[in-house]
């Protein structure tokens, strides 16, 4: 069962504005997303009694979009740009070294769950190419010292200023 | 005063075709008032920049020299020099300024705005980016404020919508795009006309309209620019496509991965209901059609017309046999039309200068431009607009400016993942559907990424192929197994392990995905094995016989995940 905070009231909200259409369902795991931060087995099946669908249905709608996660992600996060452009102009290498650094593997969090690292089609900021999103901040131009240094920065703690 | 004018139509006055021209007028008056406009691009591409904060500094030195009354600051959209961002324009003279910081801004509000001196050390140099460009959907872009709808009006906006509604019938609508030969511009350059003619003929209600802006491919921002810089284009090029197929409801389909562009469609969409220009009985007339946006979350097959429709129906993007084709049977089994943001945003200024004046731009057989992001190793990336027939050398060297650092150019993905890597060789060729498809590379959606000789091009057909692996949606089996197949092939070649059978392996189960898959993904998605091996079989050759890779990219040691499958 989901637990009875704001969050689940907002959710509920959303649906109701939708006027619990099922063609809707993309747009209400957008909000529970943002309102949880990801979609595990209890949202998705409370999404799923709310709109009168199987939660199969549900389930195979969640799991086959790239941007729903149904992982929890670690309490940082950084998306590298996997774009053609991105690709051409070196994300390999970038994401290979944080990789390495921080030893964790793409799609998946460190052991004490503070830092996630996943790769995205293409955030659309080709003429930046290499472009790498820390958390909310997008950087362009990227190489790996920059993305490393900030990464540790975060990781103190200190809020990354350097660009 | 004017601004309670403006306010007054705004709140109270449901709008009359009569008020937009009236609208214009005014508005045109309040930005005459001004001697100078600083345009200060404010999208995707600057904001990482820091453009936000150089448009409050812009903002605070106009205060601060007590000048606002002369100089306006608006947050436009894309100027399209994104690698010198942030960018800003000054009107007039389009005085354009590169990499503006804070500092650098009140330096430019100072000399320029009070002193009338450009600052010339700061303004972008190279006029050939421009020079052989033609701004038609974009001629907005980075001129007015996106979120203003009145910025919209003032430059023409929504006269063609007033001239559809008062002067002309759906049927003169769509003969006027057929005169025009506007061709779809998602990638497949269907004849517009005739789509619209087909789900105007299809005498069922209710008919939608699905814009389609799940711009997939890695490497293109074209449409996404689109809709940070003149979302209103788009919604008038829907209403129009609307009234012309007598349409009841439309869906803007956009990635969620652009949530400025979300942002910016989602205000347009409020003020043009605020408005009267979207909603029921639209201008007080009988025309009502009501838009909705619908976000989607990152697949690429979801930009096949079918698979789309599965998708804002709230489902698993599959695509399905074709026909019966959207026209007749698309949204919830109602006749449906689907168009690609750009053509939408074409027809506006179709309807206004006429149909005969835009098939004099471009190729005859392509009429009009096309946007293309040009982006990977090139001095000048960015977004452009080019007439269609266009040569790649001339985007390439002339805009773009070649590869930098002297290094040598190599091939040119034009189509995005599924398109096609062409070398030097093929630099000549027109930039038109058909010659593209000829050469073995397609139009796609509007990309264009350089490649030097740093880059390896079996390791970049591989790039594509796992690309495509991921995005199958594994309904049909040739494109689901056969891309599979491909991509172990290729794993082994970069390993070291290849076998000389393999290119020809490579180019029959080639044949057979294109020829067998069901959409367009599956059908595309070898091309660029089909193009690399056409043009840079030597490196195929080199991998697999000499074990070598010229550019150092393949190391032979990667292992084949056998556990992959």
């Amino acid at each position: 069962m989901l637990k009875e905070d704001n969050r689940k009231l907002m959710l509920e909200k959303a649906i109701k504005e939708h006027q619990y259409q099922t063609s809707a369902l993309l747009e209400i795991l957008h909000k529970a997303q943002e309102l949880y931060g990801y979609l595990n087995r209890e949202i998705l099946s409370f999404v799923a009694a709310s709109l009168k669908l199987p939660p199969s249905h549900v389930y195979g709608v969640a799991a086959f979009y790239n941007y729903f996660r149904l992982k929890q992600p670690g309490e940082h996060v950084v998306t590298t740009c996997m774009g053609t452009a991105c690709y051409v102009k070196g994300a390999e290498e970038i994401i290979s070294a944080v990789e390495k650094e921080f030893n964790v593997k793409r799609g998946d969090s460190t052991a004490d769950g503070r830092l996630s690292i996943f790769t995205t089609r293409c955030i659309g900021a080709c003429a930046m190419a290499p472009s790498i999103v820390i958390d909310d901040e997008v950087v362009g131009k990227a190489t790996k010292e920059i993305v490393i240094k900030k990464i540790k920065l975060l990781l103190e703690g200190k809020k990354a200023e350097t660009s | 005063m004017l601004l309670k004018k403006l306010n007054f139509y705004w709140r109270v006055k449901k709008l009359k075709p009569a008020d937009i021209i009236h609208l214009a007028e005014t508005e045109l008056d309040a930005q005459r008032s001004y001697k100078y406009r600083i345009n200060v691009c404010c999208s995707s591409g600057c904001i990482p920049f820091g453009a936000l904060k150089v448009l409050k500094a812009f903002e605070d030195a106009v205060k601060e020299f007590g000048v606002q009354k002369e100089c306006k600051v608006a947050r436009t959209g894309c100027i399209g020099t994104c690698s010198v961002g942030p960018a800003v324009m000054v009107e007039p003279g389009d005085y354009l300024y590169q990499s503006v910081t804070p500092e650098k801004a009140r330096e430019i509000v100072r000399d320029h705005v009070v002193l009338g001196l450009p600052v010339k050390d700061m303004l972008y140099g190279n006029k050939a980016y421009f020079e052989k460009q033609h701004r038609l959907v974009m001629k907005n872009a980075g001129k007015i404020d996106p979120y203003r709808i009145e910025d919209y009006i003032a430059a023409g906006g929504y006269s063609a919508l007033v001239k559809c509604l008062l002067r002309m019938s759906p049927k003169e609508v769509i003969d006027e795009v057929w005169l025009s030969g506007l061709r779809g511009r998602g990638g497949a350059g269907f004849k517009t006309g005739q789509k619209w003619t087909f789900v105007a003929r299809a005498h069922r209600s209710p008919k939608f309209i699905v814009a389609n802006l799940d711009e997939g491919d890695p490497g293109v921002f074209a449409n996404r620019t689109l809709a940070e810089a003149d979302p209103h284009a788009i919604i008038e090029g829907m209403l129009i496509a609307a009234y012309a197929t007598e349409a009841n409801k439309g869906y803007i389909y956009i990635r969620a991965e652009y949530p400025l562009a979300v942002e910016t469609l989602k205000r347009a969409l409020d003020k043009a209901r605020a408005m009267n220009l979207v909603g029921q009985n639209i201008l007080e007339t009988n025309f009502s059609f009501d838009i909705e946006l619908r976000l989607g979350a990152g697949a690429f097959v979801a930009g096949e017309e079918t698979a789309i429709l599965a998708s804002v129906e709230g489902n698993r993007a599959n695509p399905r046999p074709r026909p019966p084709y959207p026209a007749a049977s698309g949204l919830w089994k109602s006749p449906t039309l689907i168009d690609n943001v750009e053509t939408l945003a074409n027809v506006p200024q179709i309807i206004s200068h006429g149909g005969l004046w835009f098939s004099k731009i471009g190729s005859p057989t392509c009429t009009g431009t096309k946007c293309f992001s040009l982006t990977g190793k090139v001095k000048n990336p960015g977004l452009i607009e080019v007439p269609m027939g266009i040569t790649l050398r001339e985007v390439i060297f002339d805009i773009g400016g070649g590869p930098p650092d002297n290094k040598k150019f190599k091939a040119v993905l034009v189509g995005g993942p599924s398109g096609g890597c062409l070398p030097d060789t093929m630099l000549d060729l027109p930039i038109d559907y058909e010659s593209l498809t000829k050469a073995g590379a397609i139009m796609g959606s509007g990309g264009i990424v350089v490649i030097d000789e740093d880059s390896c091009m079996v390791d970049t057909a591989k790039f594509f192929i796992d690309f495509c692996v991921d995005e199958s949606c594994g309904k049909c089996t040739p494109c689901r197994v056969g891309l599979h197949k491909i991509q172990e092939t290729y794993a082994r070649i970069m390993d070291g392990e290849g076998k000389p059978e393999d290119i020809d392996f490579l180019r029959s189960i080639s044949g057979y995905i294109q020829d067998a898959s069901l959409c367009g993904l599956g059908q595309t998605a070898p091309n660029p094995v089909l193009s690399t091996l056409r043009y840079f079989g030597k490196e195929y050759t080199e991998h697999i016989l000499d074990k070598k890779c010229a550019a150092g990219k393949c190391s032979f040691k990667h292992k084949v995940k056998e556990d992959e499958f």
